[in-house]
């Protein structure tokens, strides 16, 4: 009764109805929900805090990144046909 | 079989062909002498925004040099960054990041930091943003 209370939010009251033939099993995922239910608790006590400022994504950079790929090798050929000036 | 040989002599032709045409492109347009010697003095160097700086003392003859080539490139990339749909920084930025790549040993760069860099055989220091 107790295991079944405690797994009321999840999903595992499932795999307590398929395990009930077998008590030896029954008794091991007993201190295996035990176990997930601390962790849980555990995990529980985390706390993330959003940042007070803004979260700012530069996509500039990429932006410019992309083009200077593209023109490439277009300008190495202005390089070659201007060799006077470069 | 003969057909093949064939095709791989004619192929070889080709390459021989193209390598020589592609070594006259390059010869056909020289730097100026005076361009030339303060670049390998290390007087001038590159820059990262595609432009020539002055490394040391600024000289008339040097600001001279450098103010004719920047006005000759500025009119390169307007030109060629209008036709590839870029921004004119855009164009000379690239332009910069290959220039960099180009020096030959000796020669002066400018460093993401904004430092003068002397060439060695060693790839240079240039902005992430350019090119592999």
């Amino acid at each position: 009764m107790t295991d079944a209370e405690m797994t009321l939010k999840g999903p595992v009251p499932k795999i307590l109805r398929m395990q009930k033939g077998s008590p030896a099993l029954k008794g091991r995922c007993g201190m295996a929900l035990v176990s997930m239910a601390t962790l849980v608790m555990l995990s529980g006590c985390i706390t993330v805090n959003a940042p007070d400022k803004p979260i700012v994504i530069e996509l500039n950079i990429n932006i410019r990144q992309e083009v200077i790929y593209r023109l490439a090798e277009d300008a190495s050929n202005t390089i070659e046909e201007n060799a006077d000036i470069f | 079989m003969t057909t093949i040989r064939k095709n791989r002599l004619a192929l070889g032709l080709a390459a021989t062909v193209l390598s020589i045409g592609g070594l006259s492109a390059v010869a056909y347009a020289q730097r100026d002498p005076a361009y030339e010697t303060a670049r390998s003095a290390g007087q001038v160097g590159e820059k990262m925004d595609g432009y020539l700086g002055i490394v040391g003392a600024e000289t008339p003859s040097l600001k001279q040099i450098v103010n004719d080539i920047n006005i000759k490139r500025r009119a390169v990339y307007a030109e060629k960054a209008q036709a590839a749909n870029a921004t004119l920084e855009e164009y000379a930025l690239t332009a910069g990041c290959l220039a960099i790549s180009r020096t030959v040993p000796g020669e002066k760069y400018q460093a993401p930091d904004g430092s003068w860099q002397t060439r060695t055989s060693a790839p240079p220091l240039r902005d992430s943003r350019c090119p592999a």
